[in-house]
């Protein structure tokens, strides 16, 4: 076969208590894309620490070898110096600097200890060029959106003269055509000689791009197979280490009357002056009803949804809001949340938690006033509310005195629900339920979310992924610019019609 | 589409799991020692000087003086470990001190109106200073940082336009009493074997704050127990108490011993029980973390951040003005230059008493500890002859020592993770 450029053997990588990498091993082949799979908390972000020196050697057990000699990382610098750069998925630029000055931190171009800004803006356009990217170098990365600041932290990386580039996650954030040029963008840095590993979950992308997968499961390797012997259930079922027939708990709606309308629902841009969001968007909620608002990014969900929440986000907002058939104004989030409304957050972490504070004050924060009298809460009440969600929604922690910030993503993201069930809605609103939380957390939100139906409450589940909406929504909505484009009832619903009405009126709008 | 699980949380760390249940006693541990700290090094502290001093630190005068030379900043204090928590700073409190405490002289001296009518009259004043700056911050929007820096000068010229270059006074006794004077022996003296005669009322006083501690740290554990959350161990539990009551006892035993309850010490115990109570029980002191902790998440939980942080600085305002009155007392003098630097030592109380720069943490218990240990530390130190600018060079250090100790301690339970 083709020869080895890294090898990784026995890695075993132990935090205090904990085995976080256990005799892990990694063969990357020179010039392959080489994806690595596995749940949250596999070991695949430990082992990327490993390889680029962030646990420098000595922290670990095991041996690395890179291009067929023995590594021996102190630091970061070492492994870049041997060619081996790693991307996170937080983007690391610095983002009030210009495309040029981010390429070369650290790595200034100058000449007799000045910075020579024509060499520096000129070997910018060059890299610039070659991960296609058509911007000045001059240009501020704040200006950027991400896709395109994800090609600035390439062309960063070929400025180093990178012989292994690791992605974690870099499509994460990106809309579809911003990933599908940075999958081209890879698979031309392949035919260069690059040999890149990449962390995603995004398995029908792995599938399209990756040569080899290899699979990492409770920080153990499970195998390593060539793509071409691979389907996405495999891999799912090696992820998770179990067949996943039932992906989505099984629900049987019980649709009552009407709950929850808005009409022409308009919002404009907070910081771009004119500039629409939201246009004239009609919806309804019925009680016992799970409806799915999918959208491209930047189509306007969750400006619909914090809009609508008490005006949280926008400007300029015009349009009406019936509930139970009554108009009513929501002038505050607090009056949304006193009329039965609530919205939990796409990004729990900045907006959806105290990540500083525990359990029992998270979940009270949004409707302290009921655990209350006279002003003053009563913190065994408090306590005793907070235990019942921990048990009911499975939120696994020592005690609900446990600070949040400590918890997994799925944890952290039973306590934003339970925060919103405590405020005792009739509608509810979920933007990216599921984002960033591993496959069996989110089987368990889907079930809250049908336990919450089946109370009578009226649910809005905004989503990226469609599989996800065609598994537990009765009811999608298509948003595309703006616009509702579409109403499809489950039965009707495919992937190829939602996707359609989502691109629907793009050139249009432009 | 993916059919897969999209993963976009690898910033949480794999280990994060495993090493919470892992490494739960020695992070048990740890929380303990952060929460902890400042009261051992505060026996430490005051032990230390007891020693150096060869007992005098614990003599009961100088115990009536630390308390009355600091009662002041410890009411700065307080407001400021809320204006903390809330994520913001006040560096004008010095300047409000001054000018309230100029705007109470104006009103006692040099109009002759009745003492209580003019101390109302003066809180408003703070009030209304508060507001101001609480405007500024809250509803428009500029950081704390720059109002109070600017209300450091604007009130400053405020307090010099009312006074001049001169001062006022003499204040009227029962100001004077409030600031610097006693209980009266109301119920005679008692006998104490060794220690010799003691004020009984006072002694009493002690005995019954020893028994509320009790009752209510009683009642609160019993609650606890009742609702099955995690308690100490009985044990822990009663040695707490006793360290407490102890403690409360021998000073309040020493302040009988020589000049019975301050009037400073009554008010201040008052606040430090009304604010604790408002911070850990109130909707509004819960809110008032819940904005510090993380301003977006509070605003979407419906949580009406504009005001709370409006309050919280008119609160400041009331407290400057409280404490601008009691120097005014003190000193018997309403002066140009009062509560030069008061900023600084209520910021660093806070910071002392385990504050974090972020916001969102922090305890008024914790603020009163800290502001005495910055009050023993001076006191200490001029009791051993020490000269201002080794006072200065120690409190510098402690102060960027308890901060680092923080850091410190935060970054290895963040390390575990």
């Amino acid at each position: 076969m083709s020869d080895t450029i890294l090898s990784m053997r026995s890695i075993t990588k132990t935090f205090p208590g904990v085995k976080a990498l256990s005799d892990v091993n990694l063969e990357v082949l020179r010039g392959e894309i080489h994806a690595i799979c596995g749940e949250n908390g596999a070991g695949k972000s430990t082992l990327m620490k490993v390889l680029s020196g962030v646990y420098p050697y000595g922290d670990y057990e095991g041996e690395i070898s890179f291009d067929g000699e023995p590594c021996r990382f102190g630091g970061i610098r070492d492994s870049e110096h041997r060619g081996i750069v790693i991307i996170h998925q937080e983007l690391a630029l610095a983002s009030n600097l210009s495309i040029a000055e981010n390429i070369f931190l650290g790595n200034e171009q100058a000449t007799r200890g000045f910075i020579d800004w024509n060499k520096t803006n000129a070997a910018a356009a060059g890299l610039l060029r070659r991960v296609g990217l058509d911007e000045n170098p001059v240009t501020q990365v704040l200006d950027l959106g991400v896709g395109k600041q994800q090609l600035v932290e390439i062309a960063k990386a070929l400025s180093k003269e990178v012989r292994l580039l690791i992605l974690d996650e870099p499509t994460a954030a990106l809309n579809d055509e911003d990933s599908a040029h940075l999958l081209d963008l890879l698979r031309g840095l392949r035919d260069q000689g690059i040999t890149c590993v990449i962390i995603s979950h995004k398995l029908n992308e792995v599938l399209a791009i990756a040569d080899t997968v290899t699979i990492l499961r409770d920080g153990r390797t499970i195998f390593s197979k060539p793509t071409t012997e691979l389907t996405e259930d495999k891999i799912i079922s090696g992820m998770v280490g179990r067949d996943l027939d039932h992906r989505f708990p099984p629900h049987d709606p019980q649709v009552g009357e009407e709950v929850f309308r808005i009409e022409d629902w308009t919002v404009h841009s907070p910081t771009q002056h004119g500039r629409l969001l939201v246009d004239k968007a009609n919806l309804t909620l019925r009680r016992g009803e799970i409806v799915g608002l999918a959208g491209l990014m930047g189509a306007g969900r969750t400006e619909l949804a914090m809009s609508v929440f008490g005006r949280a986000y926008g400007a300029n907002i015009s349009g009406r809001i019936f509930k139970d058939g009554q108009e009513i104004r929501l002038r505050s989030v607090r009056e949304a949340i006193k009329h039965g409304i609530a919205y939990a957050t796409e990004d729990r972490k900045r907006y959806g938690l105290n990540l500083i504070e525990d359990i029992k004050r998270n979940i009270s924060a949004a409707a302290l006033g009921r655990l209350a009298r006279r002003g003053w809460v009563d913190d065994n009440e408090e306590y005793r509310i907070a235990d019942g969600y921990r048990t009911s929604m499975n939120i696994k922690a020592p005690s609900v005195s446990s600070i949040t910030g400590k918890l997994s993503g799925g944890n952290q993201q039973k306590v934003v629900l339970s925060k919103w069930i405590f405020t005792d809605p009739d509608v509810l609103i979920l933007d990216e339920p599921t984002r960033g939380i591993d496959v069996g957390a989110k089987y368990e939100i889907y079930t809250i979310i049908n336990g919450l139906a089946d109370q009578g409450k009226a649910v809005l589940v905004i989503s990226s992924e469609l599989p996800e909406l065609l598994g537990i929504c009765d009811r999608i909505y298509t948003l595309s610019a703006g616009r509702i484009t579409g109403e499809v009832p489950r039965a009707e619903a495919t992937q190829e019609g939602l996707m359609t009405l989502m691109t629907a009126g793009q050139e249009a709008g432009e | 589409m993916s059919l897969a699980p999209t993963n976009a949380d690898l910033a949480v760390d794999p280990a994060a799991a495993g090493a919470d249940s892992g490494s739960g006693g020695r992070r048990r541990f740890s929380i303990n020692l952060r929460q902890s700290g400042i009261y051992i090094a505060f026996a430490l502290i005051v032990l230390l000087f007891t020693v150096l001093t060869g007992g005098d630190m614990l003599a009961p005068q100088n115990i009536s003086n630390i308390i009355v030379q600091n009662s002041y900043i410890l009411i700065l204090a307080i407001g400021m470990i809320l204006v903390i928590i809330a994520g913001h700073i006040d560096l004008s409190v010095g300047s409000v001190v001054a000018a309230c405490g100029a705007v109470s002289g104006v009103l006692m001296v040099e109009n002759h109106m009745a003492w209580p009518l003019a101390l109302v009259l003066t809180l408003v004043f703070g009030a209304v200073i508060g507001a101001w700056q609480g405007y500024w911050v809250a509803y428009f929007g500029i950081p704390a940082f720059i109002v109070t820096l600017a209300g450091m000068l604007l009130f400053r010229a405020i307090t010099l336009t009312i006074l001049g270059n001169r001062g006022i006074g003499p204040f009227p006794d029962a100001v004077r009493t409030l600031s610097n004077g006693f209980t009266d022996g109301y119920l005679g003296n008692v006998g104490l074997g060794v220690l010799g005669g003691a004020d009984l009322f006072s002694v009493l006083i002690g005995v019954i704050a020893v028994a509320g501690i009790v009752v209510t740290q009683w009642r609160t554990r019993a609650g606890r127990v009742r609702y099955g959350q995690a308690v100490d161990a009985l044990p822990v539990f009663i040695a707490k108490i006793v360290v407490a009551a102890v403690v409360v006892l021998f000073v309040v035993v020493q302040l009988a011993r020589f000049r019975n309850l301050p009037w400073v010490l009554v008010l201040l115990a008052g606040l430090v029980l009304g604010y604790t109570l408002l911070a850990n029980r109130s909707v509004f002191g819960r809110q008032i973390y819940a904005v510090g902790g993380n301003l977006q998440a509070a605003t979407l939980s419906g949580v009406k951040v504009k005001s709370i942080v409006f309050w919280i600085f008119v609160n400041m305002g009331v407290l400057s003005a409280l404490a601008g009155v009691i120097f005014a007392g003190r000193l018997n003098q309403a002066n140009p230059t009062a509560g030069n630097q008061f900023e600084l030592d209520a910021i660093a109380a806070a910071f002392i008493g385990g504050a974090a720069v972020q916001g969102g943490v922090g305890k008024v218990v914790g603020a009163i500890t800290g502001g005495l240990i910055m009050g023993v530390i001076n006191n200490g130190m001029s009791l051993i002859g020490a000269t201002t600018e080794q006072v200065m060079l120690v409190k510098g250090a402690v102060l960027l020592a308890a901060v680092a100790f923080d850091v410190w301690t935060k970054r290895r339970a963040g390390a575990s993770r």
